[in-house]
């Protein structure tokens, strides 16, 4: 009697688990598919895939990621983005935590005032300010040029914001402490502080970094030169110029842009889970 | 009187004594210097936001009161013309209802997929990790290639969508240059693109829910979808809020996606806020015009930022 009962049971759970793998490995194939197929394609000879053929057709090939690399220049706008992102990404880090510390450690006259101050610019979108922006950096001489993508977004306001909560949990004693040894604010600042926010500082770093590389129409409006290009906008441009007549090249180049990503991804995951708990649920 | 009493309790003894009047000197002395610091660490912040974020919005305010020449420059002052002009205009009222569908869409999809890959995530099977994994993967994936890979499948001739299609004997669809299946077509990549980040969250908030409530439930004798509904969803409705304003503040920011995919077309039929504010400023040369949208499109993000402020504020005191 308990026996068929167990029996049942296992055999319930046997049937919900199958039907469970079932649902999860199509929606596995869903979300994984866009990208894998496009990953596929980057292998096809051109003449496969103008003539639509996905499989079965010819060998795999390597040609496309040939083309990629010698005739675009792909590997220049991945130089690009990193140069810019990695600049943006260590300004943040520095700036954003310099005026973090100014909010929490030190006394000073309109403290809140600047205070919401830099949490209203979070509410501004950057997206509708793009065209005073642009006059701006026209007057200073700096469009087309590498600086352009790099000092409008030295600091960020949402930087500020986040390592100001995490600063805000450094105890007090501490800052007392270092009162009493004569430390200057900024030994407190380096010896003390940024040790102790090494997670959200790295949080921050993850966010700052894709933020930067993913920048998109900024560098569209302000660059025109070729070897400026960061690779969203390079991406772009080869799309646009080269998908009718060879697809598999842009699909490489799709490839060879999302690869990095996915690495940087796979090592911050930890942080950006981190950042997201300091952000939103607490 | 009581001052005359000597109080030995309130008297701290010798050497500590000493060292917290030093200590409260010495900080004393430092406050001093807190405005020089201040300066130093706050200014070049402040400096940056002022330039590249407060003056850009003021000077669009102030534009969006004149009429501009072709480089941008205000010639003659009309007051709120602009913006009467734009509320009537069938074209950007058209842009309007198109963002709110692509926004609304993106937001409850978004939510929906996010929280389903994260509940079956959330599940103790063997193999698991691997699954989570994959569903995490297109937080990687940038706006150009995500673009490269569904322009791809929506291509007309040789995407695979069509061949589906075909397949089940039905006639092609030109994805994107349709106007109801081309704000269909940027809503399902928008929605794959946000999947990684809402799964990520989601997962996250299922997580930390404890597990003790679960137990409780079951002894009780709660069926699953009982749980679900009475224990999970409430638990996770805090994760819920923060997806739905984080998806329609990137929603009414998204440019990219719309720009390589459509280009606002067909007939603008996927040309959204953001998207008009650039063509109308860099392609057409209406800067007034372009600066009211702009404006417009900044006080609705406003106003949704301002609402998820309070709702963290509530959470979070800072």
């Amino acid at each position: 009697m308990e026996n068929t009962i167990m029996k049942q049971a296992t055999k319930k759970r046997l049937l919900g688990n199958t039907f469970k793998y079932l649902l999860l490995g199509i929606l596995a194939f869903i979300v994984i598919f866009p990208f894998a197929l496009g990953i596929w394609t980057s292998f096809l000879p051109s003449m496969d895939i103008a003539k639509g053929t996905l499989w079965g057709g010819g060998q795999l090939t390597l040609h496309n990621y040939v083309t990629a690399f010698t005739q675009t220049k792909i590997l220049r706008y991945l130089l690009n983005s990193l140069v810019i992102a990695t600049l943006v990404t260590l300004a943040h880090l520095f700036f954003c935590s310099l005026g973090a510390y100014a909010f929490v450690f030190l006394d000073f006259k309109y403290r809140d005032f600047f205070f919401y101050v830099v949490l209203g610019t979070m509410m501004l979108p950057f997206e509708a300010e793009v065209i005073p922006n642009f006059a701006t950096v026209k007057m200073l001489g700096l469009l087309n040029h590498y600086s352009v993508m790099v000092i409008p977004f030295l600091t960020s306001a949402f930087g500020i914001f986040m390592l100001r909560q995490t600063f805000k949990q450094i105890p007090r004693d501490l800052k007392e402490a270092a009162d009493v040894d004569g430390l200057s604010h900024w030994q407190f600042y380096w010896k003390v502080v940024m040790p102790y926010s090494k997670i959200s500082l790295c949080t921050l770093a993850a966010y700052s970094f894709l933020g930067a590389w993913n920048q998109y129409l900024w560098p569209m409006l302000t660059t025109f030169s070729d070897h400026l290009r960061p690779v969203q906008d390079g991406l772009r441009q080869l799309q646009s110029e080269e998908t009718f007549n060879d697809w598999g090249m842009v699909q490489a180049s799709a490839a060879i842009v999302v690869v990095p990503t996915l690495i940087v991804l796979y090592i911050g995951q930890h942080y950006f889970k981190s950042g997201l708990n300091e952000g939103s649920v607490k | 009187m009581i001052e005359s009493l000597p109080s030995t309790k309130q008297q701290p003894k010798g050497p500590e004594a000493n060292q917290e009047i030093t200590a409260k000197v010495k900080s004393f002395e430092l406050k001093k210097n807190d405005k020089y610091y201040a300066w130093l660490f706050l200014g070049p912040s402040i400096l940056l936001l002022t330039v590249f974020v407060f003056f850009p919005m003021l000077r669009t305010l102030y534009l969006s009161l004149f009429l501009t020449d072709t480089f941008g420059n205000p010639t003659v002052f009309v007051g709120l013309k602009n913006y009467a002009i734009l509320l009537k205009s069938t074209s950007y009222i058209a842009s309007l209802k198109a963002t709110g569908t692509y926004v609304i869409s993106v937001s409850i999809f978004t939510i929906i997929f996010g929280l389903l890959l994260a509940a079956l995530a959330n599940q103790k099977l063997r193999g698991i990790g691997f699954f989570r994994n994959i569903f995490t993967a297109t937080m990687g994936v940038s706006v150009s290639v995500s673009a490269v890979f569904w322009l791809f499948m929506f291509n007309p001739s040789i995407g695979i969508l069509n061949k589906v299609v075909t397949a089940f004997g039905f006639h092609p669809i030109a994805w994107l240059t349709t106007p109801g299946w081309a704000m269909t077509a940027v809503i399902a990549t928008t929605v794959w693109m946000h999947l990684g980040f809402t799964f990520l969250l989601f997962f996250g908030a299922l997580q930390a829910v404890p597990k003790s409530l679960y137990d409780a439930a079951s002894v009780s004798g709660a069926s699953s979808r009982y749980q679900f509904w009475h224990i999970t969803l409430p638990m996770i409705s805090p994760t819920m809020f923060f997806v739905a304003v984080i998806t329609l503040i990137s929603g009414f920011k998204s440019f990219g996606l719309i720009d390589l995919m459509t280009g606002g077309g067909p007939t603008n039929a996927t040309n959204l806020l953001v998207y008009r504010v650039y063509k109308d400023a860099f392609m057409n040369g209406n800067y007034a015009q372009a600066s009211t949208e702009a404006i417009f499109l900044t006080i609705i993000i406003a106003i949704i930022t301002f609402v998820q402020f309070k709702l963290l504020a509530k959470r979070v005191n800072y």
